[in-house]
């Protein structure tokens, strides 16, 4: 990059094209492409409409359980023997993660708009069991696409879906995991135009999505700044999230983009190690164009997308949301990554010094915390999203641990 | 300079038919194969021949055409060799324009610039990009037409009079008419409901406008032809090809001829609708 004079804020993106600096946009089909320009008038007319928001808040506090507490972790905090830890517990929300912040606005909107069929994508399955909980909240019909190869790990929340009431179609296209679950469930947007809301679970896809998904998810780090006000009087030190497209880390960071004091880090999935198999966009890909934004991406030389692998399957994608993107290239968060077998030590550490099993993706953020909280002054408050719980992977961890 | 895309429309009114546009994708199932067929096209009746840009993750595509991508993948199928072949087909036919249909990534990642410059030197009249609408025109479309290149875009069923004249803007060649809302290879569409909207199209473009999307035979080519410019048949022959394969997913001595046998069909279907003759 050129040099070029700091912006005199992080948080006025995307430009009215959708474009974060030179990532995001909309690379789209052009049947897709009214569809979307639909979506970008409906959601701004929500934003402005304090009814919407009404409605927001009193679902998150009645349906979802907000605000989600924000916890000393005490043990870990002695543990580590430098900075003050704190959780933000996202996965004590309704669902088990912080994808029902994200669904719940999506749905709220997809009933504005008169939608009545909601398709979406899931890896792991969270997004998928959030949308199927929300769809059945509002007696919605509700078709979720699903890799044949996650659908074989993730047996659990396959059938918490069914339960819910929602089809899970296993796609076998591709590599058969989460971006091909992505470009199918695209490819019935584009068939089914009249009838149906395509709500994507992360802070990627063809503006306005990242935005989107980002502003409803915001709703994490708004509460983290007056949470860590009462209990610390100041905001905090440091933010660290894990990020596989990125919209918890979005939720917690955008907030705080604007205080120059608090240092950011992401924590991307390095799988068997950066030379092996892995899904760290930012670490081992490089700008390229896929389900209809710029950012960085795993490739081979051609441009062809190239498989990611994590222990998580919810950091098992090959890209990154655009704004993420952005910010690692203007400098203002730092991106590190954790490999399967870091997640896996800091998953077991968190169950026996905290209480909390954390989800495999959460895993991957307490892991780069074992690293950075003992270089860290006691008086250092650090904020670590706990995204989800991990209920959902104890067989994949028992499985690696040979129990 | 009159271009090879416009010379050959301007010979299809002339003999009062409409174009028969055929696709196939490069390097299915293995380059030479794909070059014999690319060569067989339009000696049994295509008229614009379309070259696939294989893509790993091909999301307006159905499932004959991402299995026909995957197949030229593995096949090690790359942009640079996609170019060398036609650079082989040129080298022996002139006049036939050639294509090419993809999505962005590999092109980006090409370099756009040297893209345009190596594809013009191979020979490549025009490009359809799926993924770049208007709004993203800066990135391909706007260069493509500086070097050259028609860039041509599709309209859809969802593509309103409001949103058409911005579709059309920089659109060159030919406009291509999606006929369904839909993947490729999917449904068959509603034949009276295609005439109305290239009518509808035509309203705002003296370009010639070409329907695709669900035609697999004779028979539905010929009804597109009754009110289209011209007819893009894809998914159909690449599934014929598929079919010729043998358990390997290698070619076999039936491959070029089925794919051709279908084309043949498919040029008489075209050419059994007869339209008012123009100079």
């Amino acid at each position: 990059m050129t040099a070029q004079a700091k912006p005199n804020t992080f948080r006025a993106g995307p430009d009215e094209r959708g474009h974060f600096g030179k990532f995001g946009g909309r690379f789209v089909a052009e049947t897709l492409m009214p569809l979307i320009l639909d979506l970008e008038k409906a959601y701004a007319e929500a934003k402005a409409d304090p009814a919407f928001k009404r409605e927001m808040d009193r679902h998150l506090k009645t349906f979802v359980g907000r605000p989600s507490p924000l916890y000393f972790a005490e043990r870990l905090t002695e543990h580590c023997g430098g900075a003050k830890i704190y959780f933000k517990r996202e996965e004590l929300n309704h669902t088990g993660a912080h994808k029902v912040n994200n669904v719940l606005g999506q749905i709220l909107l997809a009933r504005r708009m008169g939608k009545e069929r909601i398709i979406a994508e899931t890896g792991a399955g969270m997004h998928g069991v959030a949308t199927a909980t929300l769809c059945a909240r509002f007696g919605l019909k509700c078709i979720v696409y699903m890799g044949a190869v996650d659908v074989d790990r993730q047996s659990a929340n396959v059938f918490r879906m069914k339960m819910l009431g929602a089809e899970v179609v296993p796609v076998q296209s591709g590599t058969r995991t989460l971006k091909d679950a992505m470009n199918e469930a695209l490819r019935d947007w584009v068939t089914n135009v009249a009838d149906t809301f395509y709500c994507i679970g992360t802070v990627a896809g063809p503006h306005p999505y990242p935005m989107m998904v980002r502003d409803f998810q915001c709703v994490i780090g708004e509460e983290t700044r007056v949470q860590m006000q009462e209990a610390e009087g100041r905001l905090p030190d440091s933010l660290i999230a894990c990020i596989g497209g990125g919209s918890n880390a979005m939720g917690l960071f955008h907030p705080f983009l604007d205080d120059p004091s608090v240092e950011i880090y992401g924590v991307e999935a390095a799988g068997e190690g950066l030379t092996g198999l892995h899904a760290a966009s930012i670490a081992g890909g490089r700008p390229g164009v896929l389900h209809g934004n710029r950012t960085y991406l795993l490739m081979n030389d051609d441009g062809q997308i190239q498989d990611a692998h994590s222990i998580s399957a919810g950091l098992d994608y090959p890209g990154i949301g655009p704004e993420h993107a952005w910010l690692y290239e203007a400098g203002r968060v730092t991106f590190l990554s954790a490999t399967d077998e870091e997640a896996l030590h800091a998953f077991q550490l968190c169950s026996r010094l905290e209480g909390i099993i954390p989800a495999l993706e959460s895993a991957h953020a307490i892991a780069k915390v074992l690293e950075i909280a003992p270089q860290k002054p006691r008086d250092h408050l650090m904020v670590v999203n706990l995204s989800g719980r991990g209920d959902k992977d104890l067989p994949t961890v028992a499985k690696h641990l040979g129990a | 300079m009159t271009s090879r895309i416009e010379a050959r429309f301007a010979r299809c009114r002339a003999e009062g038919r409409a174009a028969l546009v055929t696709y196939v994708m490069a390097g299915d199932p293995d380059p030479e194969t794909s070059l014999a067929i690319l060569k067989e096209l339009p000696r049994a009746g295509a008229d614009i021949v379309e070259f696939g840009l294989p893509f790993t993750d091909p999301m307006a595509d159905g499932p004959a055409i991402q299995a026909a991508g995957l197949r030229a993948l593995k096949a090690g199928q790359t942009t640079a060799k996609t170019l060398e072949l036609v650079r082989r087909f040129r080298a022996e036919d002139a006049e036939t324009p050639v294509i090419l249909m993809g999505y962005f990534n590999p092109i980006y990642i090409y370099g756009a610039e040297r893209f345009l410059t190596d594809a013009k030197a191979a020979g490549v009249d025009g490009l359809i990009v799926v993924d770049l609408p208007p709004e993203e025109d800066d990135e391909l479309c706007l260069p493509a037409l500086k070097a050259g290149l028609a860039f041509i875009r599709l309209a859809t069923p969802t593509t309103d009079d409001r949103r058409l004249p911005a579709v059309l803007a920089n659109t060159a060649g030919f406009v291509y008419y999606v006929s369904i809302t839909g993947i490729t290879g999917a449904a068959t569409p509603d034949f009276g409901k295609v005439s109305e909207a290239v009518a509808r199209i035509k309203r705002h473009t003296p370009l010639p406008v070409v329907v695709g999307f669900g035609v697999k035979s004779g028979a539905h080519a010929a009804a597109i032809a009754e009110g289209a410019d011209g007819v893009v048949v894809g998914s159909a022959l690449v599934a014929t090809l598929k079919e010729t394969l043998d358990a390997e997913g290698r070619a076999t001595s039936g491959t070029v001829a089925a794919v051709a046998g279908l084309v043949r069909e498919l040029a008489e279907g075209v050419r059994s609708v007869k339209k008012a003759r123009a100079a």
